[in-house]
């Protein structure tokens, strides 16, 4: 339970030496193995206080929350109706909040799992943050289905439990497998997380203040005691698991994008909307990574580990990513216009001029083509607050892009069948009380665990100060 | 390597530790030892060494196989699954598509796949590793609270054959030029 800086013993790295500047910029300040797991650890810990602005951000978030339980009280006396949904728009904000959430999830599992994989250190200071919002995100995601059934009680009819009605679910239809792919795609981020964790919970438990902090993480840390062959085999699950996860992150929103492309639905039943939704899903998770990594480094002073050099590679990401979306918003227009269908060219046209929604269409034009291109600026991409403005701006870019594809079910090919939709205020209250549900679960991460892997920080410090020089559970994974 | 005390007279000792300051001392402590015939052995350290598990000659981890297993269990379960319910118990005509659609239910197979292999993953490594096990012998040196710190520890067990007495694994660990040694009450 040493908690006073390193003696001057054999062997050990000066304490209060100052270390060259990290060779990629990726860690700042003089820090050792035990001074990483000290400030990261000492959150947790309650040896730094709370910072003040975790009290009005966790209350809002808070506020919202209960006027989420507050609509879904309503919803589930009242019945789906209390929405603006009806025909021809049987899908309103549900579904795009939907679409909306779990994309923000997916830049969570691919910081954890491809970056791994492709060797990129710099994800070692954000993948645990990103990954707590994965699992947030899901969840705020996996609400809206839930709710969206009008029955929500009897949701287990989703799965294939026997029933003495002998009545299986339809395996042919892209619901059915949205229901398979969130449901493996939480519990998966969960147990990657978790297996991530229990290191840092063994330190917790090592460093934790009183009887109740102690028991607590003991018991979640199972007894870890790094020995050397229990590491070679986490390792090796823990590539296993980014290898497995790479696929299912494009899996997932692969199959969400399935909802609407395998319908026959003119714009919808397009080949381009699986590799669209998987870019325009890390897109907004980036800019979620950022919305995040931002006030962290603020409120909690963690500069040190997420470098401005993090946030210029977020950046960066974020450029890449848009354009792929960009190339997709093009691609729809071209095949449209191209393919000379009758539909999907009439069907454009209401979606860009003639319906009543073409502001929304260039909302999201504007929203995330034309300012993320500020991206392109070094200054942009490293001045805090820059760079949170146009991810926002990607945010509601983002949901826009789902709320074009849900509203251009309002032109159909009869004029007889036209329609229009509005969100009610129920809607509303239902959308920003998933924001406070994620807001309060994202604030309460924070206080009790550690928000960034100390054993991979550890591991990240170069060797002079104590490390490996970087995560390398590439070659160490046998 | 479990700590499996199978001998019949359980030693009062579970061994003797040596605590190191930093990763290579503990990577070369653990090639002596090895080279020094001592086979019952754990290295100890706050992040994974991949050497460390080489010098003890634990140099592949069974966890891939089992989560290949996993993963056709899974994947196999999730497939028949879908061509029972949907093309032989609950046959359902759905605009002429055949019963047995086999690319429709790909995407359903492939997800069990994922999942089965990572719970089972998961659950080889707690259960190979012992885990959870909220006492240890190890734990009893008060040091030891910096394995997850700052600190590395090799530990020889008393059931290692060449453990006659603690005194004579001292001696050998403190050429090793430790910071500390400790014996390890059971």
């Amino acid at each position: 339970m040493a908690t006073t800086a390193p003696t001057a013993a054999p062997h050990t790295y000066g304490a209060n030496g100052t270390y060259p500047p990290h060779p990629e910029g990726l860690i700042g300040g003089n820090h050792d193995l035990a001074s990483v797991g000290d400030k990261i650890a000492s959150v947790v810990t309650m040896e730094t206080p709370t910072p003040k602005a975790w009290w009005p951000i966790f209350l809002v978030g808070f506020g919202l929350l209960n006027g989420l339980g507050i609509a879904l009280l309503y919803l589930f006396y009242a019945g789906v109706g209390i929405w603006g949904i009806n025909q021809p728009v049987a899908w309103g904000l549900a579904i795009v909040n939907f679409v909306w959430w779990i994309g923000i999830g997916h830049a969570g599992t691919l910081i954890s799992a491809i970056l791994l994989l492709l060797h990129q250190k710099w994800r070692t200071s954000i993948n645990r943050f990103a990954e707590a919002m994965t699992i947030f995100a899901v969840s705020c995601a996996g609400l809206f289905p839930l709710i969206h059934m009008g029955r929500p009680w009897l949701f287990y009819w989703l799965y294939p439990i026997p029933t003495n009605m002998a009545v299986w679910p339809q395996f042919r239809s892209p619901l059915a497998w949205d229901v398979f792919a969130v449901t493996t795609y939480f519990t998966v981020s969960v147990v990657f997380w978790y297996v991530g964790l229990v290191p840092d919970l063994a330190l917790l438990r090592d460093v934790a203040k009183n009887k109740w902090q102690r028991m607590i993480y003991g018991s979640l840390a199972l007894g870890w005691r790094g020995s050397a062959i229990h590491w070679r085999r986490y390792e090796k699950l823990y590539l296993l698991l980014a290898g497995i996860g790479t696929p299912l992150v494009f899996s997932v929103h692969t199959v969400v994008s399935f909802d609407f492309a395998v319908a026959v639905v003119p714009l919808w039943h397009a080949t381009i909307f699986p590799p669209f939704f998987v870019a325009g899903a890390i897109f907004s998770g980036f800019a979620m990574v950022v919305w995040l990594a931002i006030p962290l480094r603020r409120f909690y002073g963690m500069g040190d580990f997420i470098t401005t050099r993090h946030l210029d590679l977020c950046a960066k990401v974020m450029i890449a990513t848009g354009f792929l979306v960009s190339y997709g918003y093009f691609c729809e227009v071209w095949m449209a216009w191209y393919s000379h269908s009758l539909y999907e060219w009439e069907s454009t046209m209401q979606r860009m001029w003639a319906g009543p929604y073409w502001w929304s269409y260039w909302a999201l034009i504007t929203t995330n083509t034309i300012i993320p291109q500020l991206l392109w600026f070094r200054k942009v991409r490293v001045t805090e607050w820059m760079l949170f403005l146009v991810a926002g701006s990607v945010h509601i870019g983002m949901w826009f892009e789902r709320y074009v594809i849900v509203i251009s079910l309002s032109r159909d090919h009869l004029p007889s069948s036209w329609g229009r939709y509005a969100p009610t205020p129920w809607d509303y209250l239902t959308m920003f009380g998933s924001v406070g549900l994620f807001i309060v679960m994202f604030t309460v991460f924070l206080r009790v665990l550690p928000m960034i892997s100390i054993t991979e920080m550890r591991e990240m410090l170069p060797f002079g100060q104590g490390g490996r020089d970087g995560h390398s559970v590439m070659e160490n994974a046998k | 390597m479990t700590h499996a005390h199978d001998d019949t007279a359980a030693p009062a000792t579970y061994g003797v530790m040596a605590e190191f300051g930093t990763g290579d001392d503990l990577i070369a402590a653990t090639r002596k030892a090895a080279a020094a015939g001592y086979t019952r052995m754990d290295g100890y350290s706050p992040y994974p060494i991949g050497e460390v598990a080489d010098a003890l000659g634990f140099p592949r981890s069974e966890i891939g196989a089992i989560m290949f297993i996993g993963a056709l269990c899974g994947a196999t379960f999730g497939f028949l699954l879908q061509f029972w319910a949907n093309g032989i118990d609950y046959p359902l005509n759905v605009g002429g598509k055949p019963f047995f659609s086999w690319p429709m239910f790909a995407p359903i197979t492939w997800e069990l796949l994922v999942l089965t292999a990572s719970l089972s993953g998961v659950i080889g490594l707690f259960a190979l590793c012992g885990l959870p096990q909220p006492y240890h012998p190890v734990f009893n040196v008060p040091q030891f609270a910096r394995a997850t710190r700052d600190r590395f520890f090799l530990c020889i067990e008393a059931v290692d054959p060449l453990f006659d007495t603690t005194a004579k694994t001292t001696t050998f660990l403190a050429t090793l030029n430790p910071i500390s040694i400790e014996e390890v009450p059971e």
